[in-house]
């Protein structure tokens, strides 16, 4: 079993590895295998195709926590320019759990901000598994308020399976911190979109979500709390976790059709760990046109707009 | 059943069964921290806190009204505001049903119950949670009645109270629940700029998406004593910091300990401890 590849890409894994083995044979030897080969890879593609047309929601969960997922650093290099990070919130500590720094958007100077995992072990916990701490959402308030004195459009990345949950974080004010980052972004005076890169993990997604254009990439999820939350607190197990999935409707494609999220972008065929360098292009581009039109909007008419999105928010009837 | 029952005719069971529910219930009340069985009516009469211990025990939220506000001109706000079931979510049960199941309970339609009136002769708006409907969970109706509280207080001028009680977001409005808190927070924007008070007053318990979001943005956050409040709930935390957690953790001592909270209120002093700190605020001479 290829562990590059999830449980339910394993035909492709199979096939994957023939061709893998057709040519190794095929370079050292006289007949050609490469009409086999290209045939397999066409077959290859085919399959991929017909099982990435029909994911089930807890398949998109587990692909937008896939390890080797791109992260917000992963991007980073590929979309801005000229970044550089700011470190701490001026009270406590650094939080490495969140990312932010300046940098330039094909040109234009903008405060990027984004939920940070670790690719090894050792990285995994110097960033707590991309899990913030208070510290971390007051660092992304520094930067935001700071964005805002200077006139820089916030853009945000999320990918966090949650605001961590320790004894220090709720020492510290694990609950203010989500909300007075909800309370200052719903009113900063300066554009902010915010994308879904992977996991969007509940209030600690939110806490630096608050925006006026959400865009979430095709296989990555939003929600109140992760499947298996979910599923433990109401089918009270666990193993409902894709139960719970399917009826939270926390992927890219529901949540457009529910009116919560503006844009989809698109990954390449079997997720975005495929090709990085397309999926950052795709996200580069969505950036740029929105950001341009944003721009073009008065503060004070940015600022009635954000407020109209956040107060349509919900389902309820009037009687 | 026993062996007794089960000598008895079927039909005599039955009745057994049936007398044992219309025993009058809710003469007496337990204390859940000192076990002290009391007299219900006198619990009441001590606003629900336990007379031998202390303990504040949770009230319903019309009762919290109800124990706040000045007798007169109470007038209720966005009671005509309903939950639907936009997703139809279904777990082990169906979202619609434990509606359904959660109003009969209550007699509320949801959990959120906002009330204009006034304290002590000076006009406020107040909201209060109803833990008992479903945890006192978050979602749409939660979040809009909110929003109104917060529009009402600024058409009359007049300052926000929120008692919280909750859960967290409701899960069974996914996404939608997660919303309401950057909605709730976004509401407290206009009545902050317009100068207006908003006093959170978090009571037991008050944790997650409540807790993340308008319950900790009061201009004072004032906490009962021995509430549990917090972010994630003490379980969790236990799982992930695979310890036990200290006494007192996430306790409103706790917190106001850690700078969380301005004070920790006894009920029984609420009324006027509140009124002074808003006459104060608000430039008001004390009646």
């Amino acid at each position: 079993m290829n562990l590059n590849f999830l449980d339910f890409e394993q035909p492709i894994a199979e096939l994957e590895a023939k061709i893998e083995e057709l040519r190794y044979v095929g370079s050292d030897s006289e007949i050609n295998l490469n009409d086999e080969i290209s045939r397999l890879q066409s077959k290859s593609r085919d399959l991929t195709e017909s099982i990435f047309t029909n994911l089930k929601a807890a398949q998109i969960s587990q692909l937008a926590r896939h390890p080797q997922r791109p992260y917000f650093l992963d991007y980073v290099q590929r979309i801005f320019t000229d970044f550089e990070e700011l470190h701490g919130d001026r009270a406590f500590a650094d939080d490495k759990a969140i990312v932010g720094g300046l940098a330039r958007l094909d040109g234009t100077p903008v405060m990027i901000i984004g939920q940070q995992k670790g690719r090894d072990t050792k990285e995994k916990v110097q960033r707590n598994f991309g899990m913030p701490r208070p510290e971390g959402y007051r660092k992304a308030l520094r930067l935001m308020e700071m964005a805002e004195r200077f006139e820089l459009p916030v853009l945000t990345f999320i990918d966090t399976p949650g605001a961590y949950p320790g004894v220090g974080a709720e020492e510290r004010g694990q609950s203010e911190a989500i909300a007075r980052n909800l309370f200052v972004m719903s009113k900063l005076k300066t554009p902010i979109i915010s994308t879904v890169i992977g996991e969007g993990g509940s209030g600690g997604a939110l806490a630096i979500g608050v925006c006026d254009r959400l865009f979430i990439m095709q296989f990555s999820t939003y929600s109140v709390i992760s499947p298996e939350g979910c599923a433990t607190i109401l089918w009270k197990s666990a193993d409902k976790a894709i139960d719970a999935a399917e009826a939270m409707g926390l992927t890219a494609l529901r949540l457009k059709e529910l009116g919560l999220v503006d844009q989809i972008i698109k990954e390449p065929l079997g997720g975005a760990h495929r090709d990085i360098d397309a999926t950052a292009q795709n996200i580069k581009s969505a950036l740029i046109d929105t950001l341009a039109h944003l721009q073009e909007i008065p503060a004070d008419k940015l600022l009635d707009l954000r407020y109209e999105r956040l107060m349509q928010y919900g389902n309820y009837t009037e009687q | 059943m026993n062996w007794f029952s089960k000598l008895l005719p079927s039909r005599i069971r039955t009745e057994t069964s049936t007398n044992k529910k219309s025993v009058p219930e809710g003469l007496w009340a337990k204390c859940n921290s000192c076990s002290a069985v009391l007299y219900r009516a006198e619990l009441q009469r001590n606003l629900g806190v336990c007379p031998k211990c202390n303990q504040h025990l949770r009230v319903d939220a019309r009762t919290r009204l109800d124990i706040f506000l000045d007798e007169h001109g109470r007038v209720e706000i966005g009671s005509e505001i309903r939950p639907v079931d936009a997703l139809k979510f279904r777990d082990l049960k169906k979202y619609k049903d434990r509606l359904v199941q959660a109003q009969k309970a209550t007699d509320e339609t949801d959990a959120l119950i906002v009330m204009q009136g006034k304290l002590k002769n000076a006009p406020l708006v107040v909201a209060a949670f109803e833990f008992k409907f479903m945890g006192g969970s978050m979602g749409s109706v939660v979040g809009e009645r909110f929003v109104r509280a917060v529009n009402a207080a600024m058409e009359h001028n007049a300052p926000l109270v929120c008692f919280s009680a909750s859960g967290g977001a409701r899960m069974q409005e996914a996404l939608f629940s997660l919303m309401q808190m950057a909605k709730t927070s976004a509401a407290l924007t206009r009545l902050q700029k317009r100068g207006l008070p908003f006093i959170s007053v978090l009571t037991d318990p008050t944790m997650g998406g409540v807790s993340a979001s308008f319950a900790m943005l009061g201009d004072l956050n004032i906490a009962e004593p021995n509430a549990l409040i917090g972010f994630a709930g003490p379980r969790v935390i236990e799982q992930t910091v695979r310890e036990t957690l200290p006494e007192g953790f996430q306790r409103s001592e706790f917190l106001l300990e850690h700078g969380a909270i301005d004070m920790i209120l006894d009920r029984r002093d609420m009324r006027d401890r509140i009124a002074n700190i808003l006459s104060i605020l608000t430039h008001r001479s004390v009646a």
